[in-house]
């Protein structure tokens, strides 16, 4: 017994790194279901994409549908919001990158790139402020576009968040025209 | 309070039978008989007993309110409103748990500023201080998702709001966020959870609540005048003087509470959240239950980026920066001197910051727009100030008033000072130090 050399690492430290190694992982693997069921199930996850139909928006009116949850506006915009959204310089804006989930994630937050090609007009637009969620209005505030009544966040025509307490554009989801009067979201 | 040994003696066969086995009566009559208390406790000290029957009271009704409602988002509203009208004197018993939610709060608050005021958080009170800390965040935690079971338009828009700060941290704020909400937005999976915790959690404050009391009875109260007990004739035993104050204390407390309940017991509410929960319409003015409201107008007074953190998480930041002041309150305040009576520029910064978070409560009530924005973010400025610099600052730089050698004397020295009393009138233990 004395002969042995206690610094040295031996089978009895082995032993005890490894099975307090086994009591750690297994603890993890023992808690991970806990955590897992909070996530969202199945059911939610399945409420992937909508269809709508646009045909009866003039420019100027929108609608809204409800997609994972949350409100997505689909507005048909007048001639003079698409101006006042062109006009904005890319230097005013508190956040620069476009948001849009169709194009790449560093691309410029332009009028343009707010939508999708060949369908200027159309905004379409996960409304909920980037703040804490709120739903914003919609044609309020100071630059013509989204107020949002919780934390005073304006947008403007584009949805691009100019003053106030959100941090980004509101975002853009996936989506395609798959007629001239049908969107695909999701 | 450094007690010596038990002076329990059983009287009966009984108790001698029971305290061999299992001292409970024994640990009772220590605790809440013969325990010592500081002869010189003002009313301030009896919301430490108000608010444990605040909480007995809020188990008790929140237990039988869940044998009436369903947490089910399509059922939710309909059920609360059925306990109004339907179950018998399920008007009483709601209008007890919502009011009583309000009442626990502002017990909390005074009880609070209490120990801020006399410094009961200084060593050796640091760990009871924490505790204390800990309780409050377990009761914010529970009045929020309380407030979320009805169902309404406050109800659902406010948890849209508070889960929404999670998703302000950067990287996996978006997935704890949706862990938290069971989804991509607040459903029918969020309300069947947090009313599951909203159950569990007042257990936990139980739990706390004792150790919070442990630690009490190891170091003993405060007083007034911040002077630790020195000799017996500073203290009276808690039963009867402690146990009568606290029940008079309680009993005026619960009248305050009754009057609500039955003449203004929609007054602390918002008229709102009796409209059923849209999730595609916010209402025009989003405001948080009013305890609350202070850290919520923190919340908005950010409306800026500092370097790399936007807007959002710098709300956030500050808003749980504020609560987490509280925690390092015992070791911002460099002063030796525990009690404001002994500490006059520390008196004045005590009554601004109170004027300070009544003024950000207000300005939480009121819209994020114009001057309120600049008002809450001067409040803001001052609250974050008091904590760090005031507190330290001061503790160095102040000249504290003389103190007493002990209780007893700054008792007899004050009632020799009052001319009004007759020379005999006894040292009342109610006395303000």
């Amino acid at each position: 017994m004395s002969a042995t050399d206690i610094h040295d690492p031996n089978r009895r430290d082995f032993l005890y790194v490894a099975t307090g190694m086994a009591a750690v992982v297994g603890a993890g693997a023992f808690a991970w279901p806990f955590i897992d069921q909070m996530r969202p199930d199945a059911s939610t996850l399945a409420l992937a994409s909508v269809e709508v139909d646009v045909s009866s928006l003039t420019p100027g009116m929108s609608l809204i549908v409800k997609w994972r949850g949350k409100p997505v506006v689909v507005r048909n915009r007048t001639e003079q919001e698409m101006k006042d959204g062109e006009a904005v310089k890319l230097a005013d804006l508190k956040d620069p990158i476009a948001r849009n989930a169709n194009l790449p994630a560093d691309a410029p937050a332009t009028d343009a790139n707010r939508t999708t090609p060949g369908k200027e007009a159309w905004m379409v637009m996960v409304q909920v402020c980037t703040h804490l969620g709120c739903i914003p209005l919609g044609q309020e505030g100071d630059f013509g576009g989204w107020f949002c009544p919780c934390h005073g966040s304006q947008y403007d025509t584009a949805g691009r968040i100019r003053k106030g307490p959100a941090p980004e554009n509101m975002a853009v989801p996936v989506f395609k025209f798959i007629s001239d009067t049908k969107i695909l979201i999701g | 309070m450094s007690e010596g040994h038990s002076t329990y003696t059983p009287k009966t066969g009984l108790g001698r039978w029971f305290d061999a086995r299992m001292p409970l009566p024994r640990l009772v009559y220590d605790s809440f008989v013969a325990y010592p208390v500081p002869r010189n406790l003002n009313y301030a000290w009896t919301f430490g007993g108000i608010l444990s029957i605040m909480l007995v009271a809020q188990i008790l009704t929140g237990i039988v309110l869940a044998m009436h409602y369903t947490a089910d988002t399509n059922l939710a509203f309909g059920s609360v409103e059925k306990i109004m009208r339907d179950v018998n004197s399920g008007w009483l018993l709601r209008y007890l748990h919502s009011n009583g939610a309000s009442f626990f709060f502002v017990a909390v608050y005074i009880h609070i500023f209490r120990g801020l005021y006399y410094g009961s958080y200084k060593a050796p009170r640091e760990l009871l201080w924490i505790l204390g800390c800990i309780i409050y965040l377990l009761m914010m935690a529970t009045g929020f998702m309380g407030y979320v079971l009805p169902w309404g338009q406050m109800s659902f828009w406010g948890a849209t709001v508070i889960t929404g700060f999670f998703s302000a941290i950067p990287l996996v704020g978006d997935w704890i966020q949706q862990l938290l909400l069971g989804g991509f937005a607040v459903d029918n999976p969020t309300l069947n959870r947090f009313f599951s915790l909203h159950y569990l959690l007042p257990f936990m404050i139980a739990g706390v609540v004792v150790l919070h009391v442990w630690a009490l009875h190891v170091v003993g109260q405060s007083n007034p005048t911040g002077i630790e007990v020195k000799s017996k004739t500073d203290t009276v035993a808690f039963t009867p003087y402690a146990t009568i104050k606290d029940a008079f204390g309680m009993i005026v407390f619960l009248f305050v509470f009754a009057y609500f309940v039955f003449y203004l017991p929609n007054y602390l509410g918002h008229p709102d959240n009796y409209t059923v929960a849209n999730p595609l319409k916010t209402p025009a003015h989003i405001v948080p239950e009013w305890y609350f409201l202070p850290f919520y107008a923190i919340l908005r007074a950010i409306t800026f980026n500092v370097g790399p953190i936007n807007s959002k998480l710098g709300g956030v930041l500050c808003m749980f920066g504020a609560i987490a002041m509280l925690f390092l309150v015992p070791w911002l305040d460099t002063s030796k001197v525990r009690s404001a009576v002994y500490r006059p520029w520390y008196k004045l910064f005590f009554w601004l910051f109170v004027v300070d978070a009544i003024l950000l409560g207000w300005l939480g009530s009121q819209p994020a727009e114009g001057s309120y924005v600049f008002m809450a973010q001067m409040a803001t400025l001052f609250y974050f100030a008091f904590f760090l610099i005031v507190l330290p600052v001061l503790g160095l730089i102040e000249t504290p008033r003389r103190l007493p050698n002990s209780i007893t004397e700054a008792v007899l020295e004050k009632n020799k000072g009052g001319s009004g009393h007759p020379a005999g009138a006894t040292a009342a233990p109610e006395t303000k130090g």
